[in-house]
């Protein structure tokens, strides 16, 4: 194997300019099933999940690329990606409708040799090296679709030539309230260079885990595909980056802001919601630092409170009509609460109609669906969701 | 809707809206949580297929051509076609503003040319309403009519204020009286027309040669041609505002926040399009309630909202009351604060513990023609420092800064 190990003119150039002038390609990782979401995902790729009453997931990782003047996006889809395909439409709403560059969709397709879904994500790359070969960008950022952080990359990336590093991976010190047993760990020396990494096992020697964001040069990331991915190793990290820790120089950029995994379960997504919704801090974090979170317009006019109605600690967004009770709940475009109705501690997603004396508590109500007057939909210990289109 | 052309005339000042239009046309004013006046007939014409569009500008028009820009959330940014923003310019001939309104289209008789439409619709950019222009042209077409201007019936004595139309039985126009000290009917113009291209172009080309005419199409061209062509009254039933004063800009925004407003914003089939930023959905604290208004995204509400107009990213702290007040967009409203029938415009900073618009109406020391009213105006970019008290009917100018403890009685001013 011939890995470019070494400092490039480039890379030196990058350095001494505060990486102003270093071109990256950005690619997301937006094709995973996953089975922990249950009803939410029967018709949607994770990444296209709802969140926090106007967003979908995706929007976060792609706000932060282009925030951090990334303007060559390719998204990699598979699973059920028709509700994402119109989220992100020609990519106008994060200025991706570009001439040079812009939003590429990467989808499996069909070939002479053969046909194949994406087998794992170093075999989704590997499909769509045309992206990788064209253009003039250096490196490459790699990172997954369905991850809540705010974060301008600039820094990671002057992380990454100061460490002379081959590949940098994004890491976070995970506290208590996440189950570490379900992330990948890394250990590293004290310089941050990664030594040993394992994918969720039970005891991890450190709570340090991965954040599925790697960057490193285009050029080494094209060799270590056509090295693995022909001989059958078709995921990114178990076949291509942790073999290989001894030979490339693998550094751990830490990261010390808010960051959820959304896909770990429909527990894990409802927490989310809810403590974006308890917390000041986070809101500020999230929407306002480091750019805004762009998404699709959907031209609803300004939310509307009637005189019956009574909010509290909830977030509310723009074409709703309240005139029940809403508490510590999510409402998401053209949600209608009418009176009497009372809307607690749930999610209720585009849409839908709370009707009059109906009562949600505890609850994930997906879009366009009808509680009818005097219904009840309570959740207990876990969240009760209720899929897309459906009255009860 | 081919064969159309829309003219948009945006460059009027509004002078009786007072400070609110110091630094913006009327045209730009926020209204409604998110919106800007011109967005209303701007939505209206693409509503109506009319994706040709001039926007005809004059007065401080920076803001309004940062928020039109090339068109797009409006969906104008197309080829062939779209919006373009037409300022006075000038010629080897020399420069001159647009006189008026027909002045104003005759000195862009070259672009409209350029579309070659059948038709001109003639629209204002400050009005709001939904119509379809569609229906109006058709009825135009059907009538055989070279002009066509939609009306409304008003209160007979309000008459006065508007251009007075007299038809016979077929809507034909027979007599056009502009604000007529004894008006002989109650449809009044909306300033709303129809125009055929061919015959406008000819009487617009007359009309600038014409000396004596303020070149207005209200007050010269409309009384010239109805005497000899066939000029007809389109009558419009829906809603329609001209918000000219500060009475009416506040009432106009706060009938929104009744729970069957007048005019329907959340119409999926006529939606309303704007530029707007980018922000999240609003947050609402358990600190006191939130009824009778309106909140648009990017919002933090700590405090207590009552019958009032909330625009995109105020925040307002804890223990403030607002009531029966406008907050236009990025005010931020510190903690205690009393505001009562208020407009507060774009960016301005209220801090702590001030009290606006207490006490009993008095006359404006400044200017009693336009601020007529008991609300209480505070202008873009400005700052009220703490404890401050401000009565009713004051004037607080654009980029002002109000020092801590200052106390104003009603009716007086801070330009």
């Amino acid at each position: 194997m011939a890995f470019s190990s070494s400092i490039s003119l480039h890379d030196t150039q990058c350095i001494q300019k505060g990486c102003d002038k270093m071109k990256a390609l950005g690619l997301i990782l937006a094709g995973g099933k996953s089975d922990a979401l249950g009803k939410l995902v029967y018709k949607r790729a994770s990444a296209a999940l709802p969140v926090f009453g106007k967003y979908r997931a995706i929007d976060f990782i792609l706000s932060n690329m282009v925030n951090s003047g990334i303007y060559k996006v390719g998204v990699l889809t598979q699973y059920n990606p028709r509700s994402l395909m119109d989220h992100l439409g020609s990519g106008k709403e994060w200025d991706l409708d570009r001439k040079n560059g812009g939003l590429y969709i990467l989808q499996p397709y069909l070939g002479m040799t053969g046909e194949y879904w994406y087998r794992g994500t170093a075999d989704a790359i590997f499909q769509n090296t045309t992206i990788l070969r064209r253009g003039d960008e250096d490196y490459v950022l790699i990172g997954s679709g369905d991850h809540i952080y705010k974060m301008l990359y600039n820094d990671l990336f002057s992380f990454h030539f100061a460490k002379g590093a081959d590949v940098t991976l994004l890491v976070k010190e995970l506290d208590e309230t996440y189950d570490i047993t379900q992330y990948g760990t890394v250990v590293t020396t004290e310089d941050g260079r990664i030594t040993e990494m394992y994918e969720k096992v039970e005891n991890p020697l450190t709570r340090k885990a991965f954040l599925g964001i790697y960057f490193m040069n285009k050029f080494l990331l094209l060799d270590l595909l056509y090295d693995s991915v022909p001989s059958g190793k078709y995921d990114l990290l178990l076949d291509v980056i942790i073999p290989n820790l001894s030979k490339l120089r693998v550094y751990a950029y830490e990261f010390d802001g808010y960051w959820r995994n959304i896909k770990k379960g429909i527990d894990e997504y409802y927490k989310t919601n809810m403590e974006v919704l308890n917390s000041k801090q986070i809101r500020e974090e999230l929407f306002l630092k480091y750019g805004r979170v762009y998404t699709k317009l959907k031209d609803y006019p300004p939310a509307k409170f009637t005189g019956t109605a009574k909010v509290s600690n909830s977030m509310i967004s723009d074409g709703c009509i309240v005139s029940g009770v809403v508490k510590n709940s999510v409402l998401f475009r053209g949600v209608v609460v009418k009176a009497g109705a009372r809307v607690e501690n749930s999610i209720i997603m585009q849409d839908s109609v709370i009707e009059e004396g109906a009562l949600v508590r505890n609850a994930i109500v997906d879009k366009n669906c009808v509680i009818r007057a005097e219904q009840m939909l309570v959740g207990d210990f876990e969240p009760v969701v209720l899929e897309k289109w459906m009255v009860i | 809707m081919q064969n159309v052309l829309g003219l948009i005339l945006a460059g009027g000042q509004g002078t009786r809206l007072g400070i609110l239009t110091e630094k913006i046309p009327k045209p730009a004013v926020q209204f409604g949580g998110k919106y800007r006046l011109i967005d209303f007939t701007l939505s209206n014409c693409v509503n109506s297929g009319i994706y040709r569009i001039g926007v005809l500008t004059q007065y401080r028009p920076h803001l309004l051509n940062k928020h039109i820009g090339i068109g797009k959330p409006w969906d104008l940014d197309r080829k062939g076609g779209g919006v373009t923003i037409l300022q006075p310019y000038s010629t080897l001939a020399g420069s001159v503003w647009y006189k008026g309104t027909a002045d104003a289209v005759y000195q862009n008789i070259e672009f409209v040319d350029e579309y070659e439409p059948n038709y001109i619709v003639v629209l204002s950019g400050d009005h709001i309403y939904s119509m379809d222009y569609s229906e109006f042209l058709y009825y135009h077409i059907s009538k055989g009519a070279v002009a066509t201007i939609a009306c409304m019936e008003v209160p007979l004595n309000e008459a006065n204020r508007f251009g007075i139309m007299v038809t016979d039985l077929d809507n034909r126009i027979m007599e056009f009286q502009e604000k007529p000290e004894e008006p002989k009917s109650d449809l009044a113009s909306l300033g709303i027309y129809v125009f055929t291209w061919d015959f406008i172009k000819e009487a617009l080309i007359e009309d600038a040669k014409d000396e004596s005419s303020e070149h207005d199409f209200g007050k010269n061209v409309i009384p010239k041609i109805l005497t000899t062509k066939r000029v007809y009254a389109f009558p419009f039933e829906g809603y329609w505002r001209d918000v000219g004063t500060i009475q009416s800009y506040w009432e106009t925004n706060l009938e929104l926040t009744r729970p069957i407003p007048p005019f329907n914003l959340y119409d999926p089939n006529w939606r309303f399009y704007t530029r707007s930023e980018e922000m999240q959905p609003a947050y609402i604290s358990n600190e006191r309630t939130v009824r009778n208004s309106i909140v648009s995204e990017g919002c933090e509400i700590y405090g207590h909202i009552d019958n009032s107009v909330i625009s995109q990213g105020v925040t307002v702290g804890e223990g403030s009351i607002i009531k029966n007040s406008v907050i236009m967009t990025k005010v931020v409203i510190g903690n205690d604060v009393v505001i009562e029938d208020a407009i507060i415009a774009e960016n301005s900073i209220v801090k702590d513990r001030c009290k606006i618009g207490v006490g009993h109406f008095a006359e404006s020391k400044y200017d009693r023609k336009v601020y007529d009213s008991h609300i209480t105006v505070i202008g873009m970019d400005s700052i009220i420092e703490e404890d401050c008290q401000l009565g009713k009917n004051v004037v607080v100018g654009n980029d002002k800064t109000i020092l801590k403890g200052t106390q104003i009685e009603s009716g007086g001013f801070c330009i």
